[in-house]
């Protein structure tokens, strides 16, 4: 059992500096958003606001790539959103047909890049 | 669990899972340790930050002040859905396990089934979805882990090239209102110009500032 966790030291790492420092932000969620109205306008706001922070995960990805993403090209991975995007738009906004889309068009572009 | 198979943020999530169990190997992580860290933080990006961050020989407290930056977004996607979920008669209490559960995937997909489920059984609903995206990311982490040396690089950039695609796509899906069309066009736009600035809160800035413009421009046209 203990090669399977780890020894206990690696566990309390694991609870002090990945569990509490993500999960305090949703029990802060809770304690805030259990007293909110459905119709208010502050949840408009709220929700502008997850959507950008969301937008910004979205560009950080595609602009400053992790890991194997970075062997693409920049007009490549902008060009295979933008066209997954298209495909979205063009399937009756089917998010299946548009992430194949882009990811078919992102394959093709290393294929042909060699 | 119908709502489980049916989505294809599922195939994303389990790609992305997939991807972690690897980087776990790789940074010589316990398998345990992982799939525990899959279940107790459940959300992507602060568990590729844990790894790596401690996988390349920072302190503890350097990592979790990366991880706590990286979860501030869960913040508003809680605050904004639990509303929905909640009758008269609910406690507090009823709601942690389904506010646990909240990470980009699930907050998408509660506004996009919501209006099918009655209001009373929207916890219990939040919990079996959960629970069930949760067991194929287990899966999904412990078959990365196995598969680790194997992953192609071509694949790896599929793989990352998910998460930006699926999330694009189901927000675009989900926009209601004028407001949450600009705040995504907008958060889009001047993420990449904030990111200049090298601040290490980028991504905060530039959804505070977009979000408040989409929702200042929603005011105005109500008043019109």
């Amino acid at each position: 059992m203990s090669d399977f966790i780890g020894d206990w030291h690696a566990l309390v790492v694991l609870v002090v500096a990945g569990f509490l420092p993500n999960e305090v932000w949703r029990m802060l969620g809770l304690w805030f958003g259990g007293g909110v109205d459905e119709g208010s306008e502050l949840l408009v706001w709220v929700r502008a606001v997850a959507t950008a922070i969301l937008a910004g995960v979205i560009a950080q990805i595609l602009v400053l790539p992790p890991g194997a993403l970075a062997s693409v090209p920049d007009w490549l991975r902008y060009g295979a959103v933008a066209a997954g995007f298209a495909v979205f738009m063009l399937t009756r906004r089917s998010i299946l047909f548009g992430v194949v889309g882009g990811e078919l068009v992102m394959l093709a572009g290393k294929w042909w890049l060699g | 669990m119908r709502s489980v198979a049916s989505t294809v943020l599922t195939l994303v999530l389990f790609a992305t899972y997939l991807g972690i169990g690897a980087l776990a190997h790789d940074n010589h992580f316990s398998l345990g340790w992982v799939l525990a860290s899959t279940a107790l933080v459940w959300a992507g990006p602060a568990q590729i930050i844990l790894i790596s961050t401690l996988g390349s020989g920072a302190t503890v407290v350097q990592a979790a002040i990366a991880v706590t930056v990286s979860a501030i977004r869960l913040f508003p996607m809680v605050v904004s859905v639990l509303p929905m979920m909640r009758t008269p008669q609910t406690k507090r209490r009823h709601l942690v396990l389904a506010t646990h559960f909240i990470a980009v995937t699930l907050w998408v997909e509660c506004f996009r089934l919501f209006p099918q489920v009655p209001r009373e059984r929207r916890i219990a609903f939040t919990h079996g979805l959960g629970i069930g995206l949760c067991s194929v990311c287990l899966f999904a982490t412990t078959l990365g882990y196995g598969l680790a040396a194997n992953v192609p690089p071509l694949l790896g950039a599929a793989i990352l090239l998910l998460t930006p695609l699926a999330f694009l796509l189901s927000t675009a899906r989900n926009c209601r209102q004028l407001s949450d069309v600009l705040a995504l066009v907008l958060g889009l736009a001047l993420f990449p110009l904030i990111s200049l600035l090298h601040t290490g809160v980028d991504i905060l800035i530039s959804g505070i500032s977009a979000g408040t413009i989409a929702y200042g421009v929603h005011r105005w046209r109500e008043r019109e």
